[in-house]
């Protein structure tokens, strides 16, 4: 099962906090925290696994990441889940990220946090893999964002200067 | 992207003042969908973080006001929420917009209630009391026809529900696994899968569900159906062996690529479904050749077909790598898995190489040929920068240690340990140190300084069993007594060289351990004497960061070496430290050794040297006490009862307080005993009872249930393993190894890679040579069936024989502790005897009173059955012919007097069948006397007032008028008057009682009307007092239906009343409940009886009295909760009120 999903950039500045598990609120941005700097202290040629810090349960949990110019995407699974496996669900991820922004940058993420939320709610889903088929997230969230220009007509104009 | 996201960045001023054009009033009309974008621009603009709080808390308190405005529309809630949830993922709090994101979910249109539900999974958690309001919303959600919705409602079922409201969307989202659209289908079957974690008893029906899913026509559902299998699989694989063939079928389809397109993912089909497939099918095949057989062909296949041309397909390989370890082996399969591992640790992607270390781990006990082969390349991973995948080496050299090579593995742990800071890695590493040093040790210098380093990085976050086990080692010796001693000699001069450095700080338990060791074992220095050491123990003593356990250590190591050394200043001077010492632990160890120094015999005979594991023969019931115990009893002293037995009586007696946790804490101040062999046991009850040395024995060290590393088997491999690589070299004996073994590896270095060896790669060569050294000969040592001579260097004496100095141990303690504490013994017995003398002369003082007492019990004995509560002296009287004086009213009245008890007399007579309470007196005035009795009828409680005219002239309209009372259903009975007794002069009034509502007391109260012949009508108030007593009745049962009742009723009630002699009492207690409480004896077999009773109308209540050593336990159940408790406090007034009954 995955335990919770990060996404910070270079500076450690949360762009994406999604917890499966409960911690308190507090205990969530110090894990933020404390991942930020397991891994930030890896260079880009080591491997994308790491054991998860001590407030996350220690060894029993891993963290795999992946840096994409100023983000990284950081999973934290248990033993459950197959380490490259999560590896290509989190490029599976950012590409569906990239089709449905079009060349999706970090801005994108900072400023439609929400539509990033449900992209990843059709990802996963409680903690468990729902879709890996890049095809059908896209046709979901299309279907969402027709569901939105048919009502909120002002905005998506607003959404289209960005 | 790096480049995209700076452009972007530069453009980004630009961008915000096209937002938010002319500023100024303009500003104020922004739409709100553009704030989140101010917001941010602030945010990134700021550069410290304090100031980006000063700003998050403005933003949050403008959203506060705005949230909270009436006239906030909830399409401008919505954009409030998006900034909330910003906010929050910064860390701020923002629980006040909570509620309204709850609000924005249940009334907001489609696109508000997805901001809604979004916000709400982010801000709350599963248990959070808001979540109940969302529980309608969602219900109703489920319900709707708009695909969205249900997606949504599902999205947060999966996401947070709240665990007790489960029941109430269950059976919709059941049917939703019915439904047409497979998206809905598939969060449907997740959303279950969520249940079933987190309440697995609820979801238990839909077993049945889960396999339809399971053959669900779309991919997408099926897929989802396998997260449940696999939970379930892994909780208990043989629940499900039937399913094996449809998981192989669908891994096949899957494999060859049936499935549609659109599940390729890089042109490899479903990558995701075959991992959970083939995870699954390793927990099914698993020590199962049956199972296992139908999965040979399809991971063939699969192995086969997973060409190696993108990162996905090694996330396949490696789950079927590890399929075809954990299912019963296959030779074929297995051979292909083990080159597969090969690929996947030659590679030079490094995540590939963590992940052949990880395989080549789990593998490794099975095929150790394996660990052989890839030698080199384990040996740079060693070294690799990268600490996970140091780690994971380290992992996989653990496993593959033998005595060979069991120095190199442990120096390169320590080495990692050095580096490592994290809590867990130190505590994981410590336990493998010092499990690779017990079993594997070559010499006595490097145990001991191995532990060393274990014991000073472990430190005080290591697991205990380390440290005893150490020092289990130490006492119980080994086969070789040569080696024994030196071992433990070099223990203690290593471990005096240590506490000679200056300023270095050592983990307490590391300095317990040498306390022990040193308090042991100093007798086999030469060139020091006991005393230079006693004053190292002193230095430490003084020391501030010390922890008083550890104090309590060194005392004890202090009082062994005392033993050993004549007189010594030192110890002079820890006695008059410590014996003022606040802790009470350390004190009593200090005045155990102050009075074992005035006795030099009995100190050594207790305190032998090298004797930690010899048994000593101990008088352990103390009976050479019990001629001081006689005379303490002849001269008046009560029996000793034991602490526990005290306690119960106190807990008997006053319900109020309970003191168990500190009656717990006080016997076990022998803490220091549980850790080592020889930590002195200071069992603190200190009491001449013998019936106590029993229960002392457990106070000591307990050895039974520790762990037992030592004397494991080493390293022992497959034989038939070593036809792979390492068998290639002829086989050799160990002894002549690594010489040999390095031209082998140097050999195979040169067949891979045809490079000259550097001088690094020498060396490379050399630490791979001292590594696996012990691998490649393995098999030669089981040919020539000689056993590794070397692996059990600490080889422990047989196991009976440890047990058996376990125990000896264990009753060293005991000796000491007890022996110790004799001269307490005796001081203390003094004080108790004074104490007991002086409580003699209170008791004395009490025993005048006795007679009185008793005197006022056989008044009590009256014919008729006394309402204890209502036992007052002037309704006594009234029955006692002697004590007629005592009664109130005026002389005038003595005729009168005789007459009533004539008419009460017979008024008894005529109501024989029920019970009656005595007359009494409620009030009167100086023409008329009101009495009241009490009937306890069989369906009501029938009150009876006369009105008496103490003249005996005729009483003339008298009245009497009862105030209503909320309680009680009165009603007056006219029907059934008493005969009228000398007419005119007394007039009785009826009144049936019922009792509406339970009550323990209530008053009743009315007031009499009366008009004599010649005078004005006067008024007289009364009031009697009812309790719920009044209302009891015998129930009569019979025993069976007794037992009936008795597992009907819930609620129940224990009591423990102490009475003398309670074998006897029995039948008696039970006389007197039934006559004073009117319950039913309903059996009395052996020491047990069975009472019954009900309250009027018709709620019954039953108890059960048995009788123990000094006491009745009373176990009160009825269906009304209170009556118990009612039941139980009378029980116990009758029960004091009269003592050996």
């Amino acid at each position: 099962m995955i335990q919770a999903i990060l996404v910070f950039n270079n500076h450690g500045k949360p762009r994406l906090v999604r917890f499966y598990q409960r911690f308190p609120e507090e205990i969530q941005q110090q894990i933020v925290r404390e991942t930020f700097h397991l891994v930030l202290k890896r260079d880009d040629n080591i491997c994308n696994f790491l054991e998860g810090g001590s407030l996350i349960g220690g060894s029993d949990y891993k963290l795999i990441y992946r840096h994409y110019a100023t983000l990284y995407f950081v999973f934290c699974v248990d033993s459950s889940e197959s380490e490259l496996g999560i590896l290509d669900l989190i490029q599976v991820f950012v590409e569906t990220l990239d089709k449905c922004f079009e060349n999706v940058c970090e801005l994108d993420l900072i400023f439609h946090m929400d539509k990033v939320h449900y992209i990843l709610q059709e990802v996963v889903m409680g903690g468990m893999v729902l879709e890996t088929n890049m095809n059908e997230i896209v046709a979901q969230m299309e279907a969402q964002n027709r569901l939105e220009k048919s009502e909120n007509f002002p905005m998506t104009l607003h959404l289209s200067t960005r | 992207m790096s480049d995209i996201v700076e452009r972007t960045l530069t453009a980004l001023p630009g961008l915000f003042l096209q937002s938010q054009p002319g500023g100024g009033p303009a500003a104020a009309k922004t739409p709100f969908s553009s704030r989140l974008g101010g917001l941010v621009r602030g945010v990134t603009a700021l550069s410290s973080k304090h100031e980006e709080e000063k700003l998050i808390q403005q933003e949050l308190s403008s959203l506060k006001a705005t949230v909270s405005a009436p006239t906030t529309t909830l399409k401008m809630m919505k954009e409030c929420m998006v900034r909330l949830m910003y906010c929050e993922m910064l860390g701020y709090d923002a629980s006040f917009g909570y509620i309204h994101a709850i609000k924005l979910a249940q009334q907001g249109n489609l696109l508000e209630k997805r901001v809604g539900y979004l916000a709400v999974s982010l801000f709350l958690h599963e248990s959070h009391e808001l979540l109940l309001l969302l529980v309608n919303t969602v219900v109703k959600d489920l319900q709707s026809t708009n695909l969205v919705e249900v997606c949504m409602a599902l999205t947060i079922v999966s996401q947070i529900f709240p665990r007790e409201m489960i029941p109430a969307v269950l059976p919709l989202i059941e049917d939703k696994l019915q439904h047409s659209k497979e998206i809905i289908r598939r969060k449907a079957v997740l959303a279950l899968y969520k249940f079933h974690l987190i309440a697995p008893n609820q979801v238990q029906h839909i077993h049945i569900k889960f396999r339809k899913a399971l053959c669900d026509r779309d991919v997408g559902v099926m897929a989802a159906s396998l997260h449940i299998y696999l939970r379930m699989i892994k909780e208990n694989s043989s629940g499900y062996k039937d399913l094996t063939g449809s998981f192989v079928t669908i891994l096949k389809q899957v494999v060859g690529g049936k499935l549609p397109v659109d599940f390729n993912y890089h042109s490899v089909p479903a990558p995701w479904l075959q991992i959970q497939l083939l995870r699954i099918l390793g927990l099914l095949g698993k020590d199962d050749q049956r199972t296992s057989e139908l999965m040979y062909d399809v991971l063939d296949e699969s192995l086969r077909r997973a060409e190696l041309n993108h990162n996905v397909t090694y996330a396949i390989l490696f789950e079927c790598v590890h399929t075809v370890y954990s299912i019963y082996p296959k030779s074929e399969l297995l051979e292909k898995a083990a080159k597969c591992i090969g690929k996947f640790v030659l590679s030079p992607k490094i995540n590939l190489k963590y992940l052949g270390l990880k395989a080549l781990t789990c593998v490794v006990q099975q095929d150790p040929s394996l660990a052989l082969q890839h030698q080199m390349t384990i040996i740079e991973c060693l070294d690799h920068p990268d600490p996970i995948i140091k780690r994971e080496t380290l992992e996989l050299l653990y496993r593959i240690t033998n005595s060979q090579n069991v120095t190199v593995i442990v120096q390169k742990m320590l080495e990692y340990l050095h580096q490592s800071k994290e809590e867990y890695i130190i505590v994981n590493l410590v336990g493998k140190i010092a499990e690779l040093a017990e079993k594997y040790a070559p010499d006595n210098v490097w145990f001991i300084q191995t532990m060393n380093a274990v014991f000073s990085v472990g430190g005080d976050v290591m697991h205990p069993d380390i440290p005893s086990n150490f020092l289990r080692l130490l006492a119980e010796g080994f086969d070789d007594e040569m080696e024994e001693q030196q071992l433990r000699l070099y223990a203690v001069q290593s471990y005096l060289s240590l506490l000679d450095m200056e300023n270095v700080f050592y983990p307490q338990k590391f300095l317990q351990v040498m306390s022990w060791v040193l308090g042991e074992y100093s007798y086999l220095l030469d060139t020091e004497k006991p005393e230079d050491v006693i004053k190292r123990l002193y230095k430490l003593l003084m020391s501030d960061s010390i922890s008083s356990e550890t104090k309590a250590w060194l005392i004890a190591a202090v009082t062994k070496l005392t033993a050993q050394a004549q007189a010594s200043d030192t110890v002079e001077r820890v006695i008059q430290e410590f014996t003022v010492s606040l802790d009470t632990c350390i004190r009593q160890h200090t005045f155990e050794l102050k009075h074992l120094r005035e006795n030099v015999e009995v100190m050594k005979s207790l305190l032998p040297v090298n004797k930690s594991c010899e048994d000593m023969v101990v008088d352990a019931s103390l009976s050479f006490l019990d001629g001081y115990v006689a005379e303490g009893l002849s001269q008046g002293a009560a029996p000793y009862k034991p602490h526990h037995q005290r306690q119960e009586e106190k807990l008997s007696q006053e319900k109020v307080l309970n003191f168990e946790p500190y009656g717990l804490s006080f016997s076990s101040s022998g803490f220091t005993g549980r850790q080592s062999p020889a930590g002195i046991s200071l069992g603190s009850d200190i009491s001449g009872n013998s019936a106590e040395a029993g229960l002392k024995e457990t106070n000591s060290l307990k050895l039974e249930g520790v762990k037992k590393l030592w004397g494991k088997e080493g390293y022992l491999p497959q034989k038939e393993s070593a036809a792979g690589d390492g068998a290639e070299a002829p086989p050799l004996p160990p002894e002549v190894s690594p010489s040999e073994n390095i031209d082998q590896a140097a050999a195979k270095r040169t067949q891979a890679q045809v490079l000259a060896p550097s001088k690094e790669e020498k060396e490379k060569q050399l630490l791979a040579s001292s590594l696996f050294v012990g691998l490649g000969s393995e098999s030669t040592v089981s040919l020539l069936g000689k056993p590794d001579v070397i692996s059990h260097k600490f080889r422990r004496k047989s196991k009976v024989k440890a047990a058996k100095s376990g125990e000896a141990a264990s009753t060293h303690n005991l000796t000491c502790s007890s022996l110790n504490s004799l001269s307490h013994v005796a001081y203390e017995e003094n004080d108790y005897l004074t104490a007991l003398q002086d409580g003699e002369d209170t008791e004395s003082k009490d025993l005048p009173l006795g007679p009185e007492l008793s005197d006022s019990e056989s008044l009590s004995e009256l014919p008729l059955a006394e309402k204890v509560s209502d036992c007052s002296l002037s309704a006594l009287s009234l029955f006692a012919d002697s004590d007629m004086e005592i009664f109130q009213p005026p002389s005038s009245a003595a005729a009168s007097l005789t007459r009533d008890i004539a008419s009460a007399s017979c008024f008894l007579e005529e109501t024989a069948g029920d019970m009656c309470s005595g007359r009494m007196e409620v009030c009167s005035d100086e023409t008329v006397s009101v009495s009241s009795y009490k009937l306890w009828k069989d369906d009501c409680l029938l009150m009876v007032w006369s009105v008496t005219s103490k003249s005996g002239s005729q009483l003339k309209g008298a009245d009497l008028d009862i105030f209503p009372a909320q309680n009680f259903k009165i009603s007056e009975q006219r029907g059934c008057c008493l005969p009228v007794m000398e007419a005119g002069s007394t007039k009785n009034f009826q009144y049936s009682l019922q009792m509406e509502k339970p009550f323990t007391e209530e008053n009743l109260s009315g007031f009499v009307n009366y008009q004599m012949v010649d005078t004005h009508s006067v008024q007289l108030e009364f009031s009697v007092n009812l309790s719920l007593l009044d209302f009891i009745r015998p129930l009569k049962i019979s025993t069976e239906d007794f037992g009936k009742l008795w597992l009907s009723f819930a609620n129940d009630v224990k009591q423990n009343i102490k009475i003398s002699e309670p074998q006897a009492a029995l039948p008696s207690a039970l006389k007197m409940l039934q006559q004073k409480l009117r319950l039913h004896v309903v059996d009395i077999q052996g020491n047990e009886g069975l009472l019954a009773c009900r309250l009027l109308p018709s709620t019954s209540s039953l108890l059960h009295c048995r009788v123990h050593a000094d006491g009745l336990a009373l176990w009160f159940r009825s269906s009304c909760p209170a009556l118990p408790d009612y039941l139980s406090y009378q029980c116990q007034k009758v029960m004091m009120v009269g003592p050996g009954i």
